[in-house]
């Protein structure tokens, strides 16, 4: 199992609140990477928010500058939203990225984002919500598995492309190109039909109810052709890992009540509640906060329904400080990722 | 009475809701956009028991029928197939999700009365709106235990008191809100939108008398 962290980026807070600067959110971030890196962690995942709390907004750059700082590490976006970008130049920022790590380490993880505010900051209409998703990844996967560096495609939200090279190719050929889905349905019979590796992000409710969601992936990947070892599931939740689990949820929950609080203020939820915080945060709760043994027991437990090949947490919001965000990365590596595999070896 | 629920939506609420009613002994109908055979693998193994169907065959065929289709969408599904049905707005405006939509930013009535203007054939009500489907699943409890949550509904009172009885049967307690205009009090916003009460705690939320007379209307009604 590979065990990893991801992150929209979380602008540091003053002590009365207030938001420090954006770039240093984005400093922190490339920090995070850079240790994640040095103590073994298997992947980090990166962006896409525009907000001031959340400032990851070009996953591709921060990548690119990744890749050249980090020796093992797999990078990936956690989600390009490609309904509002343009997949020529998404793909051409990855394959770039690609080029500078040396190869085989750069994925595009592809998504409709769970809001909307890249549709009036890049001018696009919400009424073509399903419109720009479906021909956008359609033209990402065409200039993927192009076998040549010329690429032809035409469709409606886009001009078309006549023969016409998008470079750099990947060093292997070609990026590994997962699907982002909060739990649609449709999004998991999608990904197993064009047998596209899928990508759970689960940030609510008991994380075993997405088994049936699992089980459909396969069989719609089985339907279609689609085996071997493309065919796979990782899933994304939020979580904090510290000495004790005592710590953790210290630590974590004044970040997660001031996410919770912004999210609230957008979508009319009530005041955060301590004891959902502490029930969430506990089996079979999705909030995966804990001491290494706790951790690790529930990312193996939820193994048993998933199969999941990569687990990967999201420590870093509200204003999580830094060096909590850190020690987190460092017991995810070197504690909860054995862990896990001596729990699924003995199964 | 009310045996076979028709979902229009096979999205996460639409599948939560089709879940919690076949474990409520219900028969259900499912819809998405397209044609039945578009779902039938999702419906098979997503909400094992439900029968996927256009969307006019769902409505036709079912006793009541459940609005599940993002708010932007709801225009999707035809007014005259809901003639005469009751219906179930489950249905939240969130700017996030929806963009900026004029017919409800301009308006100052709840999103339901809206809807309701585009269904006006339909017997509206209200409900299932104001927890996640999530907590949907979670949540429920049998009658009588005494961490069951409550459910608020409104509509005309004839219409919810046959909703009453589903969301009893959904493993919730009932609490009749008044008529459609009155779901303004949980919607998105509101104190009551998100949060988990119990119906004696609802029904003072919501401004109504002891709840011990809004369980027995509900139950005459029913």
């Amino acid at each position: 199992m590979e065990i990893g962290a991801y992150s929209f980026g979380d602008t540091p807070l003053n002590p009365d609140g207030s938001p420090r600067g954006t770039a240093e959110g984005i400093r922190n971030l490339f920090d995070a990477i850079v240790l994640a890196d040095r103590a073994g962690l298997d992947y980090f995942g990166v962006g896409e928010h525009h907000t001031v709390s959340m400032p990851a907004s070009s996953p591709g750059a921060l990548i690119a500058a990744a890749a050249a700082a980090t020796d093992r590490i797999i990078l990936g976006s956690a989600a390009s939203i490609i309904s509002t970008d343009d997949p020529v130049r998404v793909f051409q920022q990855f394959a770039t990225a690609d080029a500078i790590s040396g190869g085989g380490r750069i994925e595009i993880t592809a998504g409709r984002g769970s809001s909307v505010e890249t549709f009036p900051l890049f001018g696009y209409d919400l009424r073509d919500y399903d419109t720009l998703y479906a021909e956008k990844l359609e033209l990402l996967l065409r200039i993927n598995d192009s076998p040549s560096a010329d690429v032809t495609w035409s469709g409606t939200v886009r001009p078309a492309i006549d023969n016409l090279a998008v470079v750099p190719r990947p060093v292997n050929g070609r990026l590994p190109i997962w699907l982002a889905t909060g739990g649609n349905a449709a999004s998991s019979a999608r990904a197993g039909r064009l047998g596209l590796p899928v990508s759970y992000g689960i940030i609510g409710g008991e994380p075993h109810r997405f088994a049936p969601l699992a089980e459909l992936y396969r069989r719609s990947a089985g339907q279609a052709g689609h085996t071997g070892e493309n065919i796979k599931v990782s899933v994304a939740t939020l979580g904090l890992v510290a000495p004790t689990k005592a710590e953790a949820l210290e630590r974590f929950h004044p970040a997660w009540h001031n996410l919770t609080v912004e999210m609230g203020r957008l979508r009319g939820w009530p005041a955060p509640d301590r004891r959902q915080f502490e029930a969430q945060s506990q089996a079979p709760g999705a909030y995966y906060v804990g001491d290494p043994d706790d951790v690790a027991k529930r990312i193996a437990h939820l193994h048993g329904y998933l199969g999941h090949m990569r687990h990967f947490l999201q420590s870093d919001v509200g204003g999580l400080p830094h060096e909590h965000l850190l020690e987190s990365i460092e017991l995810l590596a070197t504690e909860v990722k054995p862990r896990v595999a001596r729990l699924l070896a003995a199964k | 009475m009310v045996t076979t629920i028709g979902i229009l939506g096979a999205g996460r609420v639409g599948s939560a809701i089709a879940r919690t009613a076949l474990k409520a002994g219900y028969a259900v109908h499912i819809a998405g956009s397209g044609p039945a055979a578009d779902i039938e693998l999702i419906v098979d193994i997503v909400t094992r028991g439900a029968v996927a169907m256009t969307a006019a065959d769902a409505v036709a065929s079912a006793d009541l029928v459940v609005l599940a289709v993002p708010l932007h969408k709801y225009r999707s599904v035809s007014p005259a197939t809901l003639a005469g049905k009751i219906a179930l707005d489950t249905m939240n405006y969130w700017q996030p999700i929806d963009g900026d939509l004029h017919e409800f930013t301009a308006d100052t009535r709840s999103s339901s009365e809206v809807v309701g203007d585009y269904f006006a054939g339909a017997r509206l009500v209200k409900t299932l709106n104001h927890i996640g489907y999530h907590d949907l699943e979670t949540d429920a409890r049998p009658a009588e235990a005494p961490d069951r949550h409550a459910l608020a509904i409104a509509g005309d009172a004839d219409a919810a008191s046959v909703v009453a009885e589903v969301i009893n049967r959904f493993g919730f307690d009932p609490v009749y809100a008044g008529p459609l205009a009155s779901g303004a009090a949980f919607e998105p916003g509101s104190s009551i939108f998100g949060g988990r009460r119990t119906a004696e705690e609802l029904t003072a939320e919501l401004g109504l008398a002891a709840p011990e007379t809004a369980a027995l209307e509900t139950a005459e009604a029913a």
